[in-house]
């Protein structure tokens, strides 16, 4: 059973991605079974991070398994001082699977070498989110009914955001064409850009949303944090460019989807989220399907 | 024992039987001796610096009496110093030239440069897999930030 967790995304290859999506959709129709019975589920949340706790948890509840864990490392032995590996050794005797959050980038390659237990990667630090990117792919698989030869825009801060990087690596097999749109602070980095040509991905940059977004598909939507700023003039100017508002949507095609991994600050508008093509409260729900299959085919009970 | 004296080639002694690693970059050689772990051998030692070289401009060259690497071993030279020759001597002849190449992975030698990594902040052990070996660009195992070649540090 050891180290077939879920680290990465790039731990799945194609197969993997469509057999787990294929499994999230008979989670969908009925989400509420006890194929999990008798098991018990860690959440070790090292810092805070509600909605991915509490899409884990009720994926687990509803599946009839029982979780354990802590939301903070405040409220965990960790902060008097005691080693992840020793935390993860002795979690690892009491449950059947380990979700884990950390605020330290690696955490989880690490937690799944020393656990006895399979590890699913909760987010650590600026790295990966993995369940995050198969919930992306579950909704864009869902609003488009393929995943292949799609038009996605993507929005924001595409330096640091770690959501966006992962769905192109993850998107890699479907023959995507990608619009990079963000300010220049906020680029994608080289290594993305060296993946997109070393595995013949199509994409542009530009500083203006307006320009690609009648020609898109799905627009992902990336939160513009005001820290990544030094001057903060400049995140106000940034902050208003890159607000999607209504008006912008009036040309879209019409199976356009907007995503956004949550939560959104100011970059859509409130008047966005009635129009039929905002999808973010969706996705979220999503990620509770697709957390059951992943946890299930983790568990080797589908 | 015979001294060559006539060239630049060798002004430091002549070895008998051992390992020479010649042509390391002048400000690389101290790094060479650090990642072979050559302060733990008990083996004579012959270390010269700043030698004149026609390819390098200054040069540093190892000489290590009886002692025979493994090609695993003498691939962590790659890592910082990717011309450095190797020549395996035995009874004063070179009796081979040992290939350097960039190993597929590489355990505790480098560092990571995120300070975020978990290698950076607890007790775990450095794993890296080389991603590009022309390019030398290494991926961390465990935090997946590429490192450059120019970011390659040591432990």
């Amino acid at each position: 059973m050891k180290n077939n967790g879920l680290v990465s995304i790039t731990d799945y290859s194609e197969e993997d991605i469509l057999r787990i999506l294929s499994y999230a959709e008979k989670f969908e129709e009925n989400p509420n079974t006890k194929i999990l019975d008798g098991k018990v589920v860690a959440t070790l949340f090292f810092e805070p991070s509600t909605r991915t706790r509490l899409s884990f948890e009720t994926a687990v509840n509803r599946l009839g398994g029982r979780v354990i864990g802590f939301s903070d490392a405040a409220t965990s032995s960790s902060s008097k001082g005691e080693t992840l590996k020793d935390t993860i050794k002795m979690v690892s005797n009491y449950v059947d699977l380990i979700v884990m959050r950390h605020p330290v980038e690696g955490a989880a390659r690490y937690a799944s070498e020393i656990a006895s237990v399979p590890v699913i990667n909760a987010g650590d630090g600026a790295n990966q989110h993995p369940t995050q990117t198969m919930l992306d792919l579950y909704s864009i698989k869902k609003t488009q009914k393929t995943l292949h030869n799609l038009k996605i825009s993507m929005v924001g801060d595409l330096k640091y955001g770690r959501t966006v990087h992962s769905l192109l690596m993850a998107m890699r097999y479907f023959n995507p064409t990608f619009r990079f749109v963000s300010p220049l602070e906020l680029q994608l980095p080289e290594q993305y850009k060296l993946f997109c040509k070393e595995h013949h991905i199509n994409y542009t940059e530009c500083n203006d949303l307006s320009q690609v977004i009648d020609d898109t598909d799905i627009l992902y939507m990336t939160r513009v944090q005001r820290e990544r700023f030094t001057d903060p003039v400049e995140y106000e100017k940034v902050r208003n460019a890159y607000t999607l508002k209504n008006c912008l949507l009036e040309n879209t095609k019409e199976n356009l989807r907007i995503l956004h991994p949550l939560p959104r600050i100011t970059e859509i508008d409130e008047d966005v989220d009635d129009n039929p093509k905002a999808y973010y409260f969706q996705q979220a729900r999503n990620g509770v399907f697709v957390r059951q299959a992943i946890i299930c085919s983790i568990l080797g009970l589908i | 024992m015979k001294m060559k004296t006539d060239n630049n080639e060798l002004v430091v002694q002549a070895l008998k039987n051992g390992t020479v690693i010649d042509h390391i970059p002048a400000d690389k050689l101290f790094k060479v001796f650090a990642i072979l772990q050559l302060d733990a051998l008990p083996n004579q030692i012959t270390i010269g610096n700043n030698l004149d070289s026609h390819k390098l401009g200054k040069k540093g060259i190892i000489k290590i009496s009886d002692k025979f690497f493994e090609q695993q071993e003498v691939n962590k030279i790659a890592l910082i110093a990717p011309n450095a020759k190797i020549n395996i001597i035995k009874n004063y002849e070179v009796v081979e030239k040992v290939e350097l190449t960039i190993p597929d992975e590489i355990i505790d030698i480098m560092q990571c440069i995120n300070p975020m990594c978990i290698t950076n902040k607890e007790n775990v052990p450095t794993h890296f897999y080389f991603i590009d070996k022309k390019k030398r660009l290494a991926q961390c195992h465990y935090c997946e930030r590429i490192i450059k070649e120019e970011d390659i540090t040591l432990k």
